[in-house]
């Protein structure tokens, strides 16, 4: 008899997992909290580091989802794992009570609320952006500041969210850096007679091509990078954001206007991903994202047997990281059923 | 500019500010930069609201300008403070109002200290019990004065006889609102609004029919800093910091200047000057000043509070074209001749003279 | 400080440390990068400073001379783009390839032209 396994979120990492599941002959059943697949992926106009476009990793996982094996159920959160027995029951926000041999925690990420950045103005300073939006305007093909001009200077605020003790958030959001560089670099593409400054902390390029699409963007797209956190932005008189940053490489205070500051907010733990944990008895770490049993060996791993991660869940990761975390949490999955 | 963000933030940072009874302790510095700023606030309390406020001529200095001058030591200025509370305690009052933002700041400092290391609590106690044989209960609130004022804004609103608005054009005033560093900075829940977007000044502005100009340099330092301008040589940091803010403010062409801190309306107002000596310029518009009040000294003009009453001709840029804007009657003349007919001493290099 | 400030008061108008970025003159930058495009790849690592023969007893830092003239301060490094003794030492170090020696001749030139108003 095909074993059921449960799956909650159909993001990137929910739909990975039950694909590769459901390619081996199991049962899955997907809870998506939203009306439909995807997750935060299907608002990304481009993906870093080549630059392809967003809707060929979404369309590959539409195709991946359309399985004889695998069912979604939508609108839907997982309130509550435990273990029954020998299965696993779910316990679902329908009130719905269902029955698994295997649990896979695919929450994802919630992007970080840029308005408790409060001294960067979002939601008060209307051309003040988060990255999200600039996808929606790359996706929407034209790019014009909140009063319609056409941008001559646009900023990137580096780790908004991440790596500041001020919003609880002491990780590294990982994606954010890279994300910019490709922004900037489409924002040089997009409007060749405007101006792109990033303002970092750190240029963290971890991943393969991404330290070369930074090289690339001073080199061909003369995109200008200053190391200093921006400790405030304000309004002009012209409708313009005034940013104060150090420009830390001289060491002296630095002022300048910009047409559009795009704030790079970054991954915190999903609220439903939290509330499961906390009614589950899922272990979180400190960054409050879910611990994984051994950092090396078991990154899919939860403290409960037939309870398993996929994805930015238990860290941020990129869209490549997630898909094979995604896969190895099958084989984990896999193998503990078979083992039962 | 999206007001609704504002008002989420401001929704965010609201505190308890008690609506009777306060042990109001005044500023070292206040009476003589601003001489009625103080008692005003008295009468309006007291006269207008009917508020009961009482003060303890044995309040002495909180020690504040020693303490970031680097001559009063910490555990000092705890003993001071807490002589303070002690004197609350015994006359029976459990809710502190101060005049002074650096004030606020260091018993808002202490508070949390205590707070978090109680221990400096338990020696705070055994120091001023040593001292002065006194004993206290630590305060239940504790208000800025203009925390009080903006408590108050709608009564004061519909008691006012004048408006925050241009008579000939019918216009709400552009006002510049400035919040003191030691109000929320250290620590914004303390602060109403927090300390990005202060609500404090902005809620009495807009009800009472101005305008608040949210420009660059608007969350900027005034330049008080304490040991800059303790040093004679040093002035010039505080002097420049000022000016980083004039500059930022001028396109706005503002009406006027609020401040809620003694240095901060002291220092706008008196480095207006400072700046027209030294470089002839001025920032306000047709070569004016731009008048820079206490929140008092705006509420008590809303009021009807005669300005030479309050205190007005003392400020280096005198307040005349804001008079004029506003409507209140005010003859120049007699801004410098006291009640009993004698002359009162003129400050020489007034702005705004006219 | 004037002489007004100096008698009145004893003290005058600070001057602004600040980088105002909208007020840089970016001419000698445009110079450089013309001729030199590799001068756009600095990475602000230091490396070429560490290895400097005259910044070991002179100030000269190849690494702030690039990053203030990109932001279009050149005041505080006009004496600095002079003293490069080109031994080439900083070009052998460079990980990004930036042609170090050339900038720095480039920014001495740039900076002639400037006050000749030739740029």
């Amino acid at each position: 008899m095909a074993k059921q396994i449960i799956i909650a979120g159909g993001g990137v990492a929910g739909i990975e997992a039950a694909a590769t599941l459901a390619d081996m002959g199991h049962k899955v059943n997907i809870i998506e909290k939203g009306s439909s697949s995807g997750g935060n992926a299907v608002r990304w106009h481009a993906l870093f580091p080549d630059r392809r476009p967003a809707g060929e990793v979404i369309s590959y996982l539409n195709n991946r989802v359309r399985n004889k094996n695998i069912e979604v159920t939508y609108n839907t959160c997982v309130n509550k794992v435990r273990h029954h027995g020998s299965s696993l029951v779910i316990n679902l926000s329908s009130g719905e009570e269902l029955k698994a041999d295997a649990f896979i925690v695919a929450t994802g990420f919630d992007l970080f609320d840029a308005s408790r950045k409060e001294e960067y103005g979002y939601g008060i300073y209307d051309n003040v952006i988060t990255a999200p939006e600039l996808e929606d305007m790359f996706n929407g093909g034209s790019l014009y500041t909140a009063d319609g001009r056409v941008p001559e200077r646009v900023g990137f605020i580096h780790c908004v969210g991440s790596r500041d003790e001020k919003v609880c958030n002491h990780h590294c959001s990982k994606v954010c850096c890279v994300t910019a560089v490709k922004q900037a670099i489409e924002v040089r593409e997009m409007l060749p007679g405007c101006e792109v400054f990033c303002f970092y902390m750190d240029m963290r390029m971890f991943g393969p091509y991404y330290e070369e699409l930074y090289r690339e963007a001073q080199e061909v797209h003369n995109v200008n990078f200053i190391r200093g956190k921006v400790s405030e932005a304000s309004n002009t008189i012209n409708h313009k954001v005034a940013v104060k940053v150090e420009d830390t490489l001289a060491g002296r205070p630095l002022r300048m206007e910009v047409d559009l500051l795009v704030l790079m907010t970054g991954m915190e733990m999903s609220a439903t991903g939290a509330s499961l944990a906390e009614a589950s008895g899922l272990r979180r770490g400190k960054n409050r994202f879910l611990s994984v049993r051994d950092n090396h060996m078991h990154s899919n791993n939860s403290d409960l047997p037939g309870v398993f991660y996929a994805g930015t869940c238990t860290a941020p990761m990129s869209i490549t990281d997630t898909i094979s975390h995604a896969r190895s949490a099958a084989l984990e999955v896999n193998l503990y059923l078979s083992e039962r | 500019m999206k007001t609704e963000g504002k008002k989420r933030i401001w929704s965010e940072y609201q505190k308890n500010v008690p609506d009777d009874h306060f042990f109001y302790v005044r500023s070292c510095i206040r009476q003589s930069f601003f001489p009625g700023s103080e008692q005003v606030f008295l009468k309006i309390l007291r006269d207008d609201l009917g508020k009961d406020v009482f003060e303890d001529p044995r309040h002495t200095t909180c020690t504040g300008i020693g303490y970031h001058g680097d001559v009063v030591p910490f555990e000092t200025i705890q003993t001071v403070v807490a002589r303070h509370f002690a004197l609350a305690t015994e006359a029976g009052y459990k809710n502190i109002a101060i005049s002074c933002v650096t004030s606020f700041g260091i018993y808002t400092e202490i508070l949390e200290t205590w707070k978090h290391f109680p221990e400096t609590l338990v020696k705070a106690r055994e120091n001023l019990f040593k001292a002065t044989g006194r004993v206290f209960d630590l305060p239940e609130t504790i208000s800025h004065a203009s925390d009080i004022i903006y408590k108050f804004r709608d009564e004061i609103a519909a008691k006012a006889k004048y408006a925050l608005t241009d008579i000939t054009t019918g216009e709400p005033l552009r006002i510049v609102e400035h919040i003191g560093c030691h109000y929320a900075k250290m620590f914004p829940k303390h602060g109403i609004g927090g300390a990005e977007f202060p609500h404090v000044l902005v809620g009495m502005i807009e009800k009472w029919g101005g305008s608040v100009v949210d420009y660059p340099e608007r969350r900027h330092c005034c330049g008080f800093g304490f040991r800059q301008y303790l040093v004679q040589a040093n002035r010039g940091y505080s002097l420049s910091s000022s000016k980083k803010k004039f500059e930022s403010m001028e396109p706005y062409q503002p009406d006027m200047i609020v401040s809620n801190c003694p240095g901060c309306a002291m220092f706008l107002d008196r480095w207006q000057y400072a700046i027209n000596e030294i470089d002839g310029i001025t920032y306000g518009k047709d070569d004016e000043g731009i008048p820079s009040l206490t929140y008092e000294e705006m509420a008590a003009l809303m009021l009807g509070y005669d300005p030479w009453e309050i205190g007005l001709q003392y400020h280096n840029v005198q307040a005349l074209p804001l008079l004029r804007k506003i409507g209140v009657e005010a003859d120049p003349e007699k801004r410098f001749i006291s009640k009993d007919g004698s002359r009162l001493p003129e400050p020489a290099g007034l702005i705004n003279n006219f | 400080m004037s002489q007004v400030s100096q008698q009145k008061f004893g003290f005058g108008i600070n001057k602004s440390r600040l980088i105002n970025y909208d007020k840089g003159d970016r001419r000698v930058r445009q110079y450089i990068t013309d001729r030199e495009p590799t001068f756009k790849l600095c990475f602000s690592c230091g490396a070429c400073t560490a290895g400097c023969t005259a910044g070991a007893h002179a100030t000269v830092n190849m690494r702030r001379v690039n990053v203030y003239i990109r932001r279009g301060e050149l005041e505080p490094i006009r004496e600095e783009v002079t003293r490069c003794m080109m031994c080439g030492k900083c070009l052998l170090t460079c990980p990004r390839g930036v042609n170090t020696r050339t900038v720095m001749a480039l920014a001495a030139e740039a900076m002639k032209k400037l006050d000749r108003n030739e740029l």
